[in-house]
């Protein structure tokens, strides 16, 4: 699935970062790269988020969080 | 080498936000803006210090996240640490939230340049119950030094110029990160190749992992054909594998981590809320103005009785000399009423950039960004090209300069376009002006509605310039948001004694010239010094603008000229009335009754005045912020276009109000 479909106060991992070359590289050196652990901290409506990352929290449009990919991360 | 002389060359290097120019400001005492968002610093700055006796050479860097060419300020950076004779380079990281931050610490140790660990924010880690093993830390960074400061309460600055003297002669650090076998021998060959084609380097193995990473500036620098050796780019496994080795470092010297920024996150869950988020920043930018406005009247007081007092004293005393009585006129009608009731709204700049300094370095600002992100989109720009336009809110020069932190060129001009339209300090002595002279107790809801037409303004704009330009809609936001906390004094008292020196310095000299220069046209005429001034030069070139300002309720050659001075600075529309109408004291009660009396003896009544606020509001910026923006649009077509429009669209929105307001009152 994608980031921006995940829901609040969820875990997730990452699994592949498919956004334009650019913003990918950039994403990847803010840390966030395959198996990287992201909370979804807050979200509205039209897809845009927060996300806490490396121990850091990130706001993301919506174009950006479509191209992450994630899956539910086990408890 | 005599060491005592040459200075050692330190460069401070880290992440955005991690304190860098706080720091340097500490060590330096120089007093630089220090804000809450990245693109504040954009380009390097140079300071000096010393310690036991050497001289030390400090630059500040644009802060990054990586040493990759992706963005200006990474360019700057890398150049900055490329190009100078840097001796040892201060990474700045922001010690509560490490991982993030050792990222660029694992590129800056590849450089081959001794490298010191300045680990900020170490009360921050403290008050949240975290714990970090310093001994184990630089055991596992290739032994370099590590030490905690902390910027805001300024310790460990000595202990941290302490390691820098002594460790500048030293080696550099060993090897930190040790990649996976077959990226090492990747990493080997093209060494080898370097070797070969340009000879021994000494930062060789960066040169390597850049090429690897087929990173652009340095194959500029070293073209090298590397086929068959390099097929792909490795960027990818390079930053996951120097994020696996930061995870390591993290786990073995970071304890408590997660315990306390639950802080942070509730404060989001109202400040960020999906349908709050927009009334509760309108609602906090009222407060702001609300404060601007009642408690710097509350402080005015004393400025003006200030300013009277040396206003007759000064009268008294040239009359007692014997001065001429033109002379006389210069200074008193001149010079004191302009400069003088410019300096008398200083209570009211001062409050507003008090309650700004609050929100930046609260950390507030940059949820802003999140905020308004979708009403952003829908003109074609990012949540981040608000945040120029929130510090339009102070001064256009360094609003405009804020916008290098966008990403496109397209992006940054649009936003320079409706930048100005958010209302700068210098516009706000014209509103509390005129709002309290013809709008009573309802002074400040107009002055706020001036504040709100010129966002929608900005806004409205920035949607028509997307219709035309047909761009698609964009949602990119990227960007960090800080952890809240509580506003630092010095920093807070830094950013608005600065902004207060540079009114003071404006009043000095622009405005003190803009006011001799109108007593001039004022008294002048094409025969000499003039009886009447409406044989003046001044009110032969205001008298050409009444039949263009008639439909938007200005016309009289007196608000001609007044438009025309506030080019120099906005708040000379102010200092033009003072010195027009020959009031010595615009800003005090009396001063008001007496201009409002005179003004409405010529019909001048508050829809008049309204549309004369609308037109300072919106029209064409002073002339520093036009020179700023030539020089960062590097277009003089482009600039003297937006000087035309923004006439335009003040005329025509003054006219609207004027006319619309003519039928309704």
């Amino acid at each position: 699935m994608k980031l921006n479909e995940g829901e609040i106060g969820k875990n997730y991992v990452v699994t592949g970062v498919l956004a334009e070359k650019r913003v990918a590289r950039r994403l990847e050196a803010l840390g966030v790269n395959q198996q990287t652990p992201v909370i979804i901290l807050n979200k509205k409506g039209s897809g845009s988020l927060i996300i806490k990352v490396r121990g850091t929290r990130l706001a993301l449009g919506r174009q950006i969080a479509e191209g992450i990919a994630v899956k539910e991360a086990k408890k | 080498m005599n060491k005592e002389n040459c200075p050692i060359t330190v460069a401070f290097v880290g992440n955005p936000n991690c304190g860098k120019t706080t720091l340097f400001n500490a060590f330096t005492g120089a007093k630089l803006k220090v804000a809450n968002w990245p693109g504040v610093t954009v380009e390097r700055v140079e300071g000096e210090t010393s310690y036991e006796g050497h001289p030390i050479r400090v630059i500040d860097t644009p802060g990054v996240y990586s040493l990759t060419s992706y963005t200006i300020e990474e360019i700057v950076t890398r150049k900055c640490i490329e190009e100078e004779n840097i001796d040892v380079i201060i990474n700045v990281v922001d010690a509560s939230s490490m991982e993030r931050n050792l990222y660029l610490t694992m590129q800056l140790l590849e450089l081959k340049k001794p490298v010191i660990l300045a680990l900020n924010m170490m009360d921050i880690v403290e008050e949240r119950g975290m714990e970090i093993d310093l001994h184990r830390l630089p055991e596992m960074l290739g032994h370099i030094p590590v030490v905690p400061v902390s910027a805001r309460r300024r310790t460990g600055l000595d202990v941290l110029m302490h390691a820098v003297v002594h460790h500048y002669e030293e080696g550099p650090q060993g090897i930190v990160v040790r990649y996976a076998p077959q990226l090492e021998t990747k990493i080997g060959q093209v060494e080898a190749a370097l070797r070969n084609r340009y000879g021994n380097m000494d930062n060789l193995r960066w040169h390597a992992i850049k090429m690897l990473e087929y990173d652009e500036e340095v194959y500029k620098d070293h073209p090298l054909n590397l086929t068959g050796i390099v097929d792909y780019s490795y960027e990818k496994d390079i930053i996951n594998e120097k994020y696996n080795y930061i995870e390591e470092v993290v786990a073995e010297c970071l304890f408590n981590k997660e315990k306390q920024a639950a802080m942070t996150d509730r404060i989001d869950q109202f400040l960020t809320h999906p349908l709050w988020g927009i009334p509760i920043f309108l609602g906090i930018m009222a407060l702001v103005f609300f404060l601007t406005f009642t408690v710097g009247d509350y402080l005015k007081g004393y400025f003006e009785t200030g300013l009277e007092y040396f206003s007759e004293g000064f009268l008294a005393g040239l009359q007692a000399m014997g001065v001429s009585p033109w002379l006389i006129s210069l200074l008193v009608d001149g010079i004191v009423a302009g400069v003088g009731g410019i300096l008398t709204f200083l209570p009211n700049i001062f409050i507003l950039f008090l309650a700004l300094a609050f929100l930046e370095d609260s950390g507030y600002m940059a949820r802003v960004a999140y905020v308004m992100n979708e009403t952003m989109s829908r003109v074609g720009l990012s949540g981040k090209a608000f945040l120029p336009m929130l510090l339009g809110f102070g001064c256009t020069v360094p609003a405009v300069m804020a916008t290098r932190a966008l990403a496109t060129e397209r992006d940054r001009r649009r936003t320079i376009l409706i930048t100005p339209f958010m209302s700068c300090s210098a516009r706000l002595p014209i509103y509390v002006l005129f709002a309290q002279m013809f709008f009573g107790k309802h002074a400040l809801l107009v002055a706020y509605s001036l504040y709100l037409i010129g966002l929608l303004a900005a806004i409205g704009i920035a949607y028509v310039v997307h219709k035309i330009g047909g761009s698609q809609q964009e949602d990119g936001l990227l960007i960090e948001l800080p952890e809240y906390k509580t506003p630092n004094a010095r920093t807070v008292a830094i950013y608005v004694w600065e902004k207060v020196e540079d009114y003071l310095t404006k009043a000095g000299t622009t405005i003190f010239v803009a006011s001799i220069v109108l007593w001039f046209v004022l008294n002048m005429g094409p025969g000499g010094i003039v009886e009447e001034v409406s044989q003046s030069f001044a009110a032969m070139i205001g008298r050409c603008l009444v039949p263009i300002l008639k439909p938007a309720g200005l016309g009289s050659w007196q608000i001609g000229v007044a438009l025309i001075s506030g080019l120099s600075a906005k708040e000379v529309v102010v200092s033009s009335f003072s010195v027009l109408y020959g009031i010595s004291n615009i800003n005090s009660g009396a001063g008001m009754t007496e201009l409002s009396h005179i003004l409405s003896l010529q019909g001048f009544g508050p829809v008049n005045a309204y549309a004369l606020m609308v037109f300072c509001l919106m029209y064409t910026p002073c002339v520093a912020a036009i020179g700023t923006i030539k020089r960062e649009t590097k277009s003089l077509s482009w600039t003297g276009g937006m000087v035309l429009f923004q006439l335009a669209a003040a005329w025509i929105m003054a006219v609207i109000v004027f006319q619309v307001g003519s039928l309704i009152f």
